[in-house]
């Protein structure tokens, strides 16, 4: 695992310039991997958030990475270290957006943070419980025919919420996930 | 010709009306004295709004001092004259503060880029723990939220203002409305080009039917409206709304020659929601309050 800080100048990430700052720097550091890649945010270390910062930070990060026509690359973010200091911030900004993303705690967990549809947020739950899931195992589970499933998981994975594996899907932040990844402390 | 302004007893939000009031018939580059000698007591909005009031003159103005030595005193510990040296020709006595003042969180603090915001944000943590929770008895959550709201209100004069402003917090006793309920206030205040010559920059803006001050600021502050295209632009001030509303708090912004206000939902303030047809003021005039918390 490749470990680097895009932010020793400020404890506090505040303003739209600090926020593009690292941004930026994140960018760099995705431009310098291959196309495929799990990418750790880490927050640990951040004092405050504020809004503008998140929306430059956070959601504009996704929006590179989940456009359904040309995404920039197959990278898929975790985010680690997200307190209570940091999540009205970055809920107002995915609501905002309309996006969604996996924050990892402590202990392991993770949990959707954002906007998602009930069907899809089943479908990751499941993803997310089984280790690695196919069409088959999620469509059994909700009751969904298999064609809605295809499409449910498949939105999921432009999403960047799920990664597509050989004969089915990983949930971000699942503990089988045998992908080298990249972590990033904001 | 020279025209006195003189400045009420105790200057606030409310009472800077009758500074504007006989500021603006007044051509820009009409000298003018204010007159603050008979000041009492002035919130950290006069204070801010006062530096506003200097940069908005062509004419360097000229500041009658406060003759009240506890108040020259205090105006020194919030930093006023540091900065209105350099915006006025001060006359009176002025004392260099040598103590520092408990109850500000911040004082008078110049904003231009967004290192400064940085700086505000570094500076007010420290000192907003014990001023929020221990003395206005707010739950800890509220410290991170405020220091937020601090921040995206600053920024607004850094990115819209077109012009440096000023940031002042401190807490005090509301003695008017909240019979003697401590409150802390942060107030902002740019003499810049105002939310509707803001929103009017926007590409491809249309003038609407009704187009003013009043309708600029309830679009920007109650619908999220924005110059820039980016969708993501907005939110700051409605994170402070939310947060207002969250802990009973006031925000009232002027600009131009209207004023908006979100209310408390308690019976502390019976302000109007929106004021309009005020005499004209540059720039804007941020103020939040939030009430110490009662059993």
């Amino acid at each position: 695992m490749l470990r680097k800080s895009v932010c020793e100048l400020y404890s506090n990430l505040v303003t739209r310039p600090t926020g593009a700052a690292v941004r930026s720097e994140i960018e760099q550091e995705l431009d310098r991997i291959g196309d495929r890649a799990l990418t750790v945010i880490d927050f640990s270390h951040v004092g405050l958030l504020d809004f503008s910062c998140a929306d430059e930070i956070v959601a504009k990060l996704l929006l590179q990475y989940i456009a359904t026509d040309a995404p920039r690359r197959e990278v898929y973010f975790l985010f680690r270290g997200i307190s209570e200091a940091h999540v009205e911030a970055i809920e107002a900004v995915l609501e905002r957006h309309k996006l969604a993303l996996i924050t990892q705690h402590a202990d392991g967990e993770t949990r959707l943070l954002g906007i998602l549809g009930l069907e899809e947020r089943r479908a990751w739950e499941i993803i997310s419980e089984l280790g690695v899931g196919a069409v088959a195992d999620v469509a059994e589970r909700t009751g969904l025919s298999r064609d809605a499933t295809a499409q449910t998981l498949d939105t999921l994975w432009r999403r960047r919420l799920l990664i597509r594996a050989d004969d089915g899907y990983v949930a971000v932040g699942s503990a089988t996930i045998g992908s080298p990844s990249r972590s990033l402390e904001a | 010709m020279t025209t006195v302004i003189n400045v009420p007893h105790s200057l606030e939000d409310k009472s800077f009306e009758q500074v504007v009031e006989q500021v603006a018939p007044l051509p820009l580059d009409e000298k003018i004295i204010v007159d603050t000698r008979h000041a009492r007591w002035a919130s950290p909005y006069g204070l801010t709004a006062l530096l506003a009031l200097a940069q908005s003159r062509a004419e360097r103005p000229i500041l009658y001092a406060p003759e009240a030595e506890n108040v020259a005193s205090y105006w020194s510990r919030m930093d006023f004259f540091k900065h209105a040296a350099e915006l006025y020709e001060i006359q009176g006595r002025v004392k260099t503060a040598k103590a520092t003042e408990t109850s500000v969180l911040l004082e008078v603090t110049s904003i231009s880029k967004s290192d400064d915001v940085h700086d505000v944000v570094d500076k007010i943590q420290q000192r907003a723990q014990d001023a929020l929770v221990k003395n206005l008895n707010l739950d800890a959550k509220i410290t991170m939220r405020f220091t937020m709201a601090l921040s995206e209100v600053c920024q607004n004069i850094v990115e819209h203002a077109g012009r440096g402003g000023w940031v002042a917090v401190q807490t005090y006793t509301w003695r008017v409305r909240l019979g003697g309920r401590r409150v802390v206030v942060i107030a902002v205040a740019d003499p810049g080009i105002g939310f509707r010559q803001s929103l009017e920059s926007a590409p491809g803006f249309q003038r609407k039917d009704r187009w003013d001050d009043g309708q600029a600021l309830e679009e920007t502050v109650m619908r999220g409206a924005s110059r820039f295209r980016d969708p993501g632009r907005g939110q700051g001030l409605a994170g402070v709304r939310r947060f207002v509303g969250n802990w009973d708090g006031k925000l009232s912004i002027r600009s131009g020659t209207a004023r908006i206000a979100v209310l408390p939902k308690g019976d502390w303030d019976e302000d109007e929601p929106l004021l309009e047809n005020l005499p004209y003021f540059p720039g804007s005039q941020v103020q939040i309050t939030i009430p110490e918390r009662v059993a």
